[in-house]
């Protein structure tokens, strides 16, 4: 269980002058949910398109699903899962279409993903609503939704960029369950968020600052580390720290 | 005072710093210019022929030497008796076939009398159409000159004619007061609508309403750059078509500006009046496009003369500011005439501002409830 | 493959349940050949004649009943002064202005010959010509009838006369809209080929599932086939829509094969399309785009040959033509459909689509990235 499945090495990336990411240093392990904090503008999203291969690093290692970024880009891909923070399914396409769209590309058979698609249904509790359009569908649902299709294939990793924005908290915690049944079933979490107490239900933390990884560990280690209630107060005294 | 100053430096300060505003601009009505100026145009000239002469005599070899020397037709294609006269059309080369038949010359002594056969390509009936009319004049004024001697035929009814305002028949002419009626509303109203429905859209024009400035301010601070632009765009379409292209100013120069000038502030209250329809940017830009440019382009007289449209057409014709335009443009510039022969005209463009402005301050009103 | 029969079935129903397209797909022909085939006319139709005759006889009455009765001239207003004529020019309300001297019948009779004066408004040089050469030959008639009655011969002969006889191939009637719809249909595919394709892309964009894609295996050419094939086959259908209104309501003749047609259709839309694309990954935002692809398209459009010759255009715009493909395949719809021209006339057209096509296709796959 203390297989890598993310290793990144100096990552820097520059855009023009200004350093976005700078020589971030961090291992993911295989199972883990880790959670990757950081204030708004701290360089978390664009480490994190980097990781999916979105977008390329100015310098630096970095091996995602055992696979290396820069030359083995689309292995990468077929090995991980994506939640975009505008939880980017087609609005105008019904739920059955979007699944069928995704798994056609990843080359599940119509078998294997009708037997899927049922379990996926029944799980979310959203059977009634297979062919409505996803435009049509609450906020909630969307987001349990674009979570389930993001890890349909069963990929080793899935990426969750803020995938809690803009729901209330009960549905957020809802949302915790999912991605501990996706943990259970093996597949490792690498998630961001601005929201300090979903710090919690992750396995281990990074936080970042002004394009730097200042901290790293499990939220134990963390709290006793800065003499903190919770992690807001962990944050707040990093942020304060490196004025 | 000082408030509006500052936020008409801003829009100026908007416009100057994107790229794109600029080439729309600038950019636009020159290549329009040269477009309409030097590359289209409607003038036959170096038209390709072939020949298919069946008796090589001295008659026939005079009249082609005629033909291909009159500027009007090149030799495409010298044809021979066997060759297909379909595949040459077919294959597209030439436009004509000119053909004599054997012992041209023979029959034209004996017979007095012999026919040349012109195959036109009817698949443009408009360069057909000339390009006969050009061939049947070049032998007529042939058979007149060589060998009638310019012998007097009895009750010859001789029309004189006179090309008015545009001798030459240079299409530059025509289209110079189109471009500037097209250029116009492109900058006047679709740049206008679009930059007031991008405040909308960006929400920063709430920001202004609840700001100090009046609304009276805020629109004005939005037109007055694209006046200015339009003003200085109306100046070098006019200066290019007049030293570049050679288009006269007969008429005042003055009345011109003046012309010009209410047709700005008509499109411009036309801008106004879109961006309070539109929800956003691309929707305005939409409009503007397919409702504005499309039919100013077909409909208004810029290319296609009205009268030979339907009359549904001419209709919808009536309803377009630069119909109206055109007219004042051509006749100042082309004519020569002063404000009385364009009067109405003049008074359509003003009527339409002020439904245009009118409609636009009842929009607004019934926005800000 | 079956990745690609899952995007093009994607974008299909996407377009299926897209209303403004839809509407659009039907409506945009319609109103194209209907509008635009009838404004776009040069065919003569009513020419505003002022009259001034100052001979008041028989012989000047029978010529202005003879120029009133041509369905090309309506005389509206009379007068003994030229410079009243030159006043209605002035004034907008006619274009002509037939001045019959004072003794026209008497100079004709006595003298073998009377001067007529014709003033044309020649803004329009194009309109001013044909007009013109209208007149001339209804005036041309009235002198033979005149000979013929006067003299009571059939025709008085000259020692020597040239006969032109003119024939016009592919379009007897000379009617104009058959030479404007195949342009028109030319520029019907372009506008619903290049507007259908990028409004999908730029959807896709802002919407966010292109970066949704970017992360997935697809690859790039599958991507882009589904921004293209479903467009050029939409296009393809208004195509044939278009054909049809313009059988249907200006009879036009269809002598080629229509499988040209299309094929050529399937070659041009691929290079056009893949222009566009190629622009959306280049510019930035969506206004870029659109301003851009306009801008180019608008140049495309009007040196294509579409309202203009382009056989009139100066001989290095010529040749700037040879890259512009509207212009090719305006060529080739006007010579298969009017002319029947077979694959083997059409060889440098087709050439010259190819390179086009592949060189624009090419280009856009190179610069999209799914990785930024």
């Amino acid at each position: 269980m203390n297989e890598k499945v993310i290793e990144v090495h100096n990552l820097v990336k520059k855009f023009g002058s200004f350093v976005a990411n700078d020589h971030l240093n961090f291992d993911v392990y295989k199972g883990e949910i880790f959670g990757f904090l950081g204030a708004n503008g701290a360089g978390k999203t664009t480490a994190m398109k980097i990781l999916c291969g979105l977008s390329s690093p100015t310098s630096g290692e970095v091996k995602v699903a055992g696979f290396d970024i820069y030359k083995e880009t689309e292995k990468v891909k077929r090995n991980i899962g994506y939640m975009s923070q505008k939880f980017s399914l087609y609005e105008d396409l019904t739920i059955a279409e979007n699944i069928r769209f995704f798994s056609g590309i990843y080359g599940i058979s119509p078998k294997d993903r009708k037997a899927k698609q049922e379990i996926l249904l029944k799980n979310l509790d959203i059977e009634s609503a297979k062919d409505s359009l996803v435009g049509s569908l609450p906020l909630g649902w969307k987001q349990k939704l674009a979570f389930s299709v993001a890890i349909f294939h069963d990929p080793k990793i899935v990426f969750l960029d803020e995938p809690t924005g803009g729901v209330d908290p009960i549905t957020r915690r809802k949302f915790w369950d999912l991605i501990y049944e996706a943990s259970d079933r093996g597949i490792t979490v690498f998630v961001t968020t601005h929201y300090m107490d979903e710090a919690e239900y992750c396995n281990r933390v990074s936080i970042m600052n002004e394009g730097r990884i200042e901290a790293l560990d499990t939220t134990e280690n963390l709290k006793k580390q800065y003499v903190a209630k919770n992690m807001d107060e962990v944050f707040l005294k990093i942020a304060r720290n490196t004025e | 005072m000082k408030q509006f100053l500052g936020f008409l430096r801003k829009e100026f300060l908007h416009i100057f710093r994107d790229p794109r505003t600029m080439i729309i601009i600038f950019g636009i009505p020159v290549v329009q210019l040269m477009l309409f100026g030097k590359v289209i145009s409607t003038d036959i000239q170096n038209a390709k022929i072939a020949i298919l002469d069946q008796s090589h005599d001295n008659t026939t070899r005079e009249i082609s030497s005629k033909l291909l020397s009159s500027g009007y037709f090149v030799l495409g294609q010298e044809l021979l008796p066997g060759d297909n006269v379909e595949d040459v059309f077919r294959q597209g080369k030439v436009k004509m076939i000119v053909t004599f038949g054997p012992e041209f010359e023979h029959n034209l002594e004996r017979d007095g009398k012999a026919d040349v056969q012109l195959l036109a390509d009817a698949s443009d009936p408009n360069t057909a159409r000339i390009l006969t009319n050009y061939a049947s004049g070049i032998i007529n004024d042939y058979v007149k000159k060589e060998k009638l001697q310019n012998i007097q035929l009895p009750d010859q009814i001789n029309v004189e004619v006179r090309m008015l305002y545009n001798e030459g028949l240079k299409s530059v002419y025509m289209f110079v007061p189109g471009i500037m009626a097209m250029i116009l509303m492109l900058i006047s109203a679709m740049m206008t609508s679009i930059s007031i429905s991008k405040e909308k859209e960006m929400g920063t024009m709430e920001v202004l309403l609840a700001s100090p400035l009046k609304p009276i301010q805020i629109v004005l601070g939005k037109v007055t750059p694209y006046l200015l632009l339009s003003f200085i765009n109306a100046l070098t379409i006019i200066l290019l078509g007049v030293f570049v292209f050679g288009v006269p100013i007969k008429g005042s120069f003055l009345l011109l500006m003046g012309e010009a000038f209410l047709f700005i502030l008509m499109a411009l209250s036309l801008g106004i009046l879109i961006s309070t329809v539109a929800p956003n940017q691309m929707v305005a830009m939409f409009i503007s496009l397919l409702g504005l440019m499309l039919p100013t382009i077909l409909l208004s007289g810029f290319i296609f003369p009205i009268q030979n449209m339907p009359l549904p057409l001419r209709i919808v014709s009536n309803i377009l500011p630069p119909r109206w335009f055109i007219v004042i443009i051509r006749n100042i510039m082309l004519k020569g005439t002063g404000i009385q022969y364009i009067w109405k005209e003049t008074m359509v463009l003003i009527f339409m501002a002020f439904t245009f402005i009118a409609l636009s301050i009842k929009n607004f009103k019934i926005r800000l409830e | 493959m079956k990745t690609l029969f899952y995007v093009l079935q994607k974008e299909f129903i996407q377009v299926k349940r897209n209303k403004v397209m839809l509407r659009m797909i039907i409506m945009i022909p319609i109103v194209q050949m209907l509008v635009l085939v009838f404004a776009a006319t040069y065919d003569l139709k009513n020419v505003n004649v002022f009259l001034v005759d100052q001979d008041l006889s028989s012989t000047s009455r029978k010529l202005a009943s003879k120029i009133d009765a041509s369905p090309f001239f309506t005389i509206n207003n009379t007068s003994f002064n030229p410079e009243d004529g030159e006043n209605e020019i002035l004034n907008n309300r006619d274009d002509m202005v037939l001045v019959i001297p004072k003794d026209f019948e008497r100079n004709l009779m006595r003298e073998d010959k009377a001067n007529l004066q014709l003033l044309v408004n020649a803004i329009d040089g194009q309109s001013a010509q044909i007009g013109y050469s209208y007149a001339a030959s209804v005036i041309g008639g009235f002198n033979k009838d005149i000979i013929a009655d006067w003299k009571g011969l059939p025709e008085f002969k000259p020692p020597y006369q040239i006969n032109t006889v003119s024939r016009f191939w592919y379009n007897s009637e000379l009617e104009y809209k058959w030479y404007m719809a195949p342009g028109v249909l030319a520029l019907l595919v372009t506008l619903i080929g290049l507007n259908l394709s990028s409004t999908s892309l730029v959807k896709e964009k802002e919407d966010g599932t292109i970066e949704q894609l970017n992360v997935t295996p697809i690859r790039k050419i599958q991507f882009l086939a589904g921004k293209l094939i479903p467009f050029i086959v939409i296009a393809l259908f208004d195509l044939s829509f278009g054909l049809f209104l313009a059988r249907m309501v200006f009879n036009l003749p269809i002598v080629g094969n229509l499988g040209l047609v299309f094929g050529f259709g399937v070659l041009y839309l691929v290079g056009i399309l893949g222009l566009g694309l190629f622009i959306s990954t280049v510019a930035d935002t969506q206004q870029q785009v659109m301003f851009v692809t306009f801008f180019f398209m608008m140049i495309f459009i009007l040196m294509s040959g579409i309202f203009t010759p382009v056989e009139s255009m100066p001989q290095w715009a010529q040749t700037i033509d040879q890259i512009n493909p509207v212009y090719h395949f305006m060529r080739v719809l006007r010579m298969v459909v009017l002319k029947g021209s077979h694959f083997g006339d059409l060889i440098h057209e087709f050439v010259a689509l190819s390179i086009l096509g592949f060189t624009f296709l090419t280009l856009a796959l190179k610069r999209y990235r799914k990785t930024a």
